[in-house]
């Protein structure tokens, strides 16, 4: 049974470097047996936060608690979380199997339980026959599977994981995501992972907190980010999208910046500025006035078309704006090319308001 | 020419080869010499007569050069082992930690390593003769120069040595190899002893060999340190030479110039030993990881 308690509790956390505030009050709690992604751009604050919950960084005002513990101000070897480091930090001198063993040779386990613990990690992740072989005997891949036995080995309460799959070529990197989905339900630990790979964090994840210049922007289901984003940064930074700038000029209505009045629900107090998000899968491409009559729409002109294999992307421009329309290549279907009049319509509710 | 090679045979391969010939004579013609003249049976060095071993014997008969080889080896020791704990903790603090007057430790601790000789002995000489003075003054100890002050002076410039080779190699370590030991619940001597130790190590060692044959090797600073009746060998030499030279020096040069050799190649070694993609060779300067902080 999951705990009620919630793993790991980050309460108005903040960390200064030096005049450098990488971590700016930031609340989140991440729920016992959860897949938690923490996701931003290089410098957001992201590594710093599990670094904190590591105990390699000490906050400097705020408080962090695991499963009720208060740990703020405990090194990283009292904590009950173990980290797969970037570059996985695998001991060189030792073979796959005593990197495996240390954690728990330093706790001081029997030699009798080692042996048994060590075994089942490294069947667990799959790498039986590769006891003996030296980190740089081992590929990307695998280095990347004994940095995993070694930290889960230990039972860790939270597995920390910073950028697992970063350093993989693409391939490599998907089947990874799968397992290590697989991986976390069967073995039921709470992971946090950092990333900067919307796609990986959308996949994997139960819950994503969104971060920028430090701070938590948004905490939620893969689905909630993508379909309501808190704020431009975010509906930017997940996914493509469409974010066409306006102002609200009344209730459900933002007159964009090129004079074009469209439907838009918001809570937002008219005159706020705003952008309104819209997805290229939303969109939908018809003939010139083409669009089903409960939907938004608007009349412009197709600019490019890109073709991406199993999807086209076509470039609708109307008054100096434009809308990327994204639909699936299948066969049949009239051809739209560059040059063509066309409407483009979409669902009132697909549209999210947001706000800088 | 770029990226060409000579032909076998052509004037530039000859031209080429014959200058690598000069300069290798150059350096070990004096060598070779030395090496020669120490088994030759006549008082000139320099004078070939015949074949013998009696510079050698009379080297091992020689209680004074005996005495001195002894100093020497002790002093080499105690020195390098003294040094080398020195020396890496503090290539450790300067590699590791960040604190007040870092930069001026830092720029000090290379001092021995630019001044002249002769600087530092005379400096080395003040020093002891002033405190061997107030030793006296305040504790009534009656001290002389002689093996422990040498060995002082041997460590005074070693630990330089020692630390900048170790320095090179822990730059090049991976920092996040420590984190990960504390992570896996290493406290910080744990950290160390299991990780940090077994990767500086070959550093360590080799700096181990740089200083120890540094030691053996030093005149100008033991000659100042140095008292009498208590001398190493290197100095002894020296003295000798100036009462006459025999071929017992060539012996007595042999026999130091084979220690050193065997010395040196043991420092190349360990340096090369189990490097890896962390390694460095002995001549790269540290990196310095943050400039900018003091």
């Amino acid at each position: 049974m999951p705990s009620a308690v919630p793993a790991v509790g980050l309460h108005r956390i903040t960390k200064r470097f030096g005049d450098v505030v990488a971590v700016d009050t930031v609340d989140l709690e991440i729920a016992d047996g959860e897949f938690f992604a923490l996701l931003g751009p290089s410098g957001c604050g992201k590594t710093t936060t599990l670094r904190l919950i590591a105990g390699l960084e000490f906050p400097t005002t705020g408080r962090l608690r695991i499963f009720g513990d208060e740990v703020g101000t405990l090194p990283p070897n009292r904590r009950p979380v173990n980290t797969v480091f970037q570059n996985y930090a695998l001991f060189p001198h030792m073979t796959a199997e005593e990197n495996v063993a240390f954690g728990l040779r330093m706790r001081k386990v029997s030699k009798a339980e080692i042996e048994p613990r060590v075994r089942d990690a490294i069947a667990l992740v799959h790498m039986e026959g590769m006891e003996q072989r030296r980190p740089d005997q081992l590929s990307g891949g695998q280095q990347q599977r004994v940095a995993l036995a070694r930290a889960l080995v230990n039972s860790p309460k939270v597995l920390l994981l910073d950028e697992p799959l970063g350093a993989l070529d693409l391939k490599l990197r998907e089947a990874m995501q799968l397992e290590l989905k697989a991986l976390q339900r069967e073995v039921g630990i709470t992971f946090v992972f950092v990333t900067h790979d919307q796609g990986e964090a959308l996949a994997m994840s139960d819950r994503i907190g969104v971060m920028d210049g430090g701070r938590l922007l948004q905490v939620g289901t893969p689905e909630e980010i993508y379909a309501r984003p808190a704020n431009r940064f975010v509906a930017d930074f997940i996914g493509h999208a469409n974010l066409l700038d306006g102002m609200v000029t009344g209730p459900d209505q933002v007159t964009l910046t090129n004079g074009i009045t469209i439907a838009a629900p918001s809570n937002i107090q008219p005159g706020g500025h705003v952008a309104v998000t819209l997805r290229p899968e939303q969109a939908l491409l018809h003939p010139w006035g083409g669009a089903p009559e409960h939907h938004t729409s608007v009349d412009g002109q197709v600019e490019q078309v890109t073709y991406l294999g199993n999807a086209l992307i076509y470039r609708v421009s109307f008054q100096w704006m434009h809308i990327d329309v994204r639909s699936e290549n299948r066969p049949g279907g009239d051809p739209v090319s560059a040059g063509d009049e066309v409407t483009v319509s979409w669902e009132p509710s697909s549209v999210a308001v947001v706000q800088d | 020419m770029i990226g060409g090679t000579a032909r076998p045979g052509s004037v530039t391969a000859w031209a080429l080869s014959g200058t690598a010939w000069v300069v290798y004579a150059f350096f070990y013609a004096p060598i070779v010499l030395l090496v020669v003249f120490s088994f030759s049976d006549d008082r000139n060095v320099g004078r070939w007569g015949g074949f013998t071993l009696s510079w050698y014997e009379q080297f091992i008969d020689h209680s004074q050069l005996q005495n001195s080889l002894w100093v020497s080896i002790r002093v080499a020791l105690l020195s390098t082992a003294i040094s080398v704990v020195l020396g890496t903790l503090a290539a450790l603090a300067l590699e590791r930690f960040r604190f007040r007057g870092q930069r001026v430790f830092d720029a000090l601790l290379y001092l021995p390593i630019i001044i002249p000789d002769v600087t530092m002995a005379v400096m080395m000489l003040l020093f002891f003769s002033e405190g061997i003075r107030i030793a006296e003054l305040l504790f009534g100890l009656d001290l002389t120069k002689g093996f422990t002050t040498i060995t002082i002076s041997h460590i005074a410039f070693n630990i330089s040595f020692v630390s900048v080779v170790v320095r090179a190699r822990l730059s090049g370590m991976n920092e996040q190899l420590e984190e990960a030991a504390l992570d896996l619940y290493a406290n910080r001597w744990r950290s160390f002893r299991y990780v940090t130790l077994p990767q500086i190590a070959p550093g360590i060692a080799g700096g181990a060999l740089l200083a120890l044959t540094l030691s053996l090797d030093d005149v100008v600073v033991t000659q100042f340190a140095s008292g009498p009746g208590s001398t190493t060998l290197p100095v002894f030499v020296f003295g000798m030479i100036r009462r006459g030279v025999t071929p017992l020096i060539n012996a007595v040069s042999v026999v130091m110039l084979a220690a050193s050799i065997v010395l040196v190649i043991l420092s190349l070694v360990t340096q090369r030993l189990r490097t890896g993609e962390t390694g460095r060779s002995l001549g790269d300067r540290p990196r310095r990881r943050s400039d900018s902080s003091v």
